[in-house]
């Protein structure tokens, strides 16, 4: 198994956020009671306690929150690509909406294919998306 | 329950790489040290208190001491953030009368690849982590990595104020003689030369893979007074889950540099008759460098951001403003969940340090910054 890359099992709450991805599309949740949004998915809103909610579209940008360069040694599916940056996006709608993701020089471009020497916090973002076996991670492009 | 237990009895098992023992025997071994050290025998223990993540149940554990009748026994989770409350959970039972003679104890075969949770991940990753591990955030180090970039950014702090952490706890655990670093002295150039693991963090921001077993006695101050050793009173004892909380990957909150120690601190010093000002010594845990300056700030022994000054001119070391980890600590001495931490804290307050605190009256241990944590204070009888 360790030849392979991870990839995210979808739950009954995150399943609407990986489906829209495939459709390459960025979906986070709103409380449908009090309007806060909301991520990682989860069933009740903190502020309000609603069990009610809406997917709506995020805009896809942001800026980079903190990055940091994987060295090996790592599971073999990602040490061929070490060592590689892998991100935190502070997406532009709220800034404790924060996504773990890997910043890539152009769509489909694997996920070394940007220089550390060219990210910085603060830096702006754009989501792009690549398909991996049967789910579609959102990757991201930086934006200047 | 301020006061009310004390640790009377310390127990551990050598710290190696690897270990041919199963963590079973190490667990009995440190336990059954523990409980010589107390001069109490097993007969007398009826109350068991561990790791969710320990392997050993307490079942095999009494079963192999000869324990009698054990009337409370419970298991604390979130792995590093767990030590503290172990004790803590044990001096409360004993408090509350749940049981008379409490032993918390870690044992743990580290070195074991199958024991590192990473490596343990299935293809397809369930609950929190999917939305890190598939990104190839793989590992502790990645995560922690994540928060030391924005904290560097935030505060101003560098890499030399890391370097400040490792090497004190280095020259610590050259002191010490079961250190798994003793004899192996560090420089400034050994550790900036070190390979990177997950940048900004390199081999020496990272705490070591340890077998070893750890284990300590709680009983009440009363009985406390018929022991061989002076006992160290658990003065003040909280646990901590900060708002928001997402355990290793805390990034999702207001303020994801302000964590679980913020919420244990505050509980701990109400609880407490000093203030940080007031310690003489400190056991931090740290399964990497910067949930040092994290805690620093955390347990308001400085102003948030100053921990990473802090770390300047000594005053982590013996004879410094605050010396930390005084048994070389995670990154030096050996890690088992900062079980060795808490037993560091009681060695200070009995005065049989090898890094002896001159006069020390007063210690802060706390467990893992960056999951739901614990901390405790202790204090000389």
């Amino acid at each position: 198994m360790e030849t392979t890359r991870l990839l995210p099992d979808e739950d009954e709450h995150s399943a609407p956020f990986w489906e829209a991805c495939r459709e390459e599309r960025l979906l986070i949740q709103r409380c449908d009671d009090c309007g806060r949004l909301r991520f990682p998915p989860r069933p009740m809103c903190p502020d309000c306690n609603s069990l009610e909610h809406s997917w709506v579209d995020a805009a896809g940008t942001g800026t980079i929150w903190s990055w940091v360069v994987v060295h090996p040694p790592v599971l073999p599916a990602y040490n061929a690509f070490a060592p590689y940056p892998v991100i935190v996006v502070e997406l532009d709608e709220d800034p404790t909406l924060r996504m773990v993701g890997n910043v890539i020089a152009e769509p489909g471009a694997a996920i070394n294919s940007v220089a550390p020497g060219d990210l910085a916090i603060g830096a702006r973002v754009r989501v792009a998306f690549e398909d991996l076996e049967d789910v579609t991670l959102p990757r991201w492009v930086l934006d200047d | 329950m301020k006061d009310a237990t004390a640790i009377v009895g310390v127990g551990q098992t050598e710290f190696a790489k690897a270990i041919d023992q199963s963590e079973l025997t190490l667990a009995v071994r440190a336990i059954k040290g523990a409980l010589d050290d107390a001069g109490l025998s097993a007969s007398d223990v009826d109350g068991l208190s561990s790791f969710t993540m320990e392997p050993n149940i307490e079942v095999e554990v009494a079963r192999n001491l000869g324990m009698e009748n054990v009337t409370w026994f419970s298991q604390v989770g979130y792995g590093g953030g767990a030590a503290c409350a172990v004790v803590g959970q044990a001096a409360m039972a004993v408090a509350t009368g749940q049981c008379q003679v409490a032993v918390a104890w870690r044992a743990r075969k580290r070195g074991a690849r199958t024991s590192r949770p990473w490596a343990q991940v299935a293809q397809r990753i369930e609950g929190p982590a999917q939305w890190s591990r598939p990104f190839g955030l793989l590992r502790p180090v990645d995560e922690i990595a994540v928060l030391t970039r924005r904290y560097i950014h935030d505060h101003g702090a560098t890499r030399d104020h890391l370097c400040n952490v490792a090497m004190a706890f280095r020259s610590h655990a050259n002191r010490n003689p079961n250190a798994l670093m003793h004899d192996k002295p560090m420089t400034r150039d050994d550790y900036f030369a070190s390979r990177m693991i997950s940048e900004p963090l390199c081999l020496f921001d990272n705490c070591l893979e340890t077998d070893g077993a750890l284990a300590v006695v709680v009983t009440g101050t009363d009985r406390a007074a018929d022991t061989p050793h002076p006992g160290v009173l658990v003065h003040a004892y909280a646990q901590g889950l900060n708002a928001q909380h997402q355990t290793m990957t805390n990034f999702h909150g207001e303020d994801p540099l302000r964590g679980p120690a913020w919420a244990a601190a505050d509980l701990l010093w109400r609880r407490a008759d000093f203030t940080p000002a007031d310690l003489d010594v400190a056991q931090i845990y740290d399964a990497f460098s910067p949930l040092i300056l994290l805690s620093l700030e955390g347990y308001g022994i400085v102003e948030r951001g100053e921990g990473g000054p802090f770390t300047d001119d000594g005053n982590l070391e013996l004879g410094g403003a605050l010396p930390t980890n005084t048994s070389g600590g995670g990154m030096s001495e050996a890690y088992v969940h900062g079980m060795n931490l808490v037993v560091e804290g009681v060695r200070q307050l009995r005065g049989t340090s090898t890094s002896q605190v001159d006069g020390a009256r007063t210690c802060l241990v706390t467990s893992g910054e960056g999951v739901p944590t614990s901390a405790l204070l202790l204090k000389a009888a």
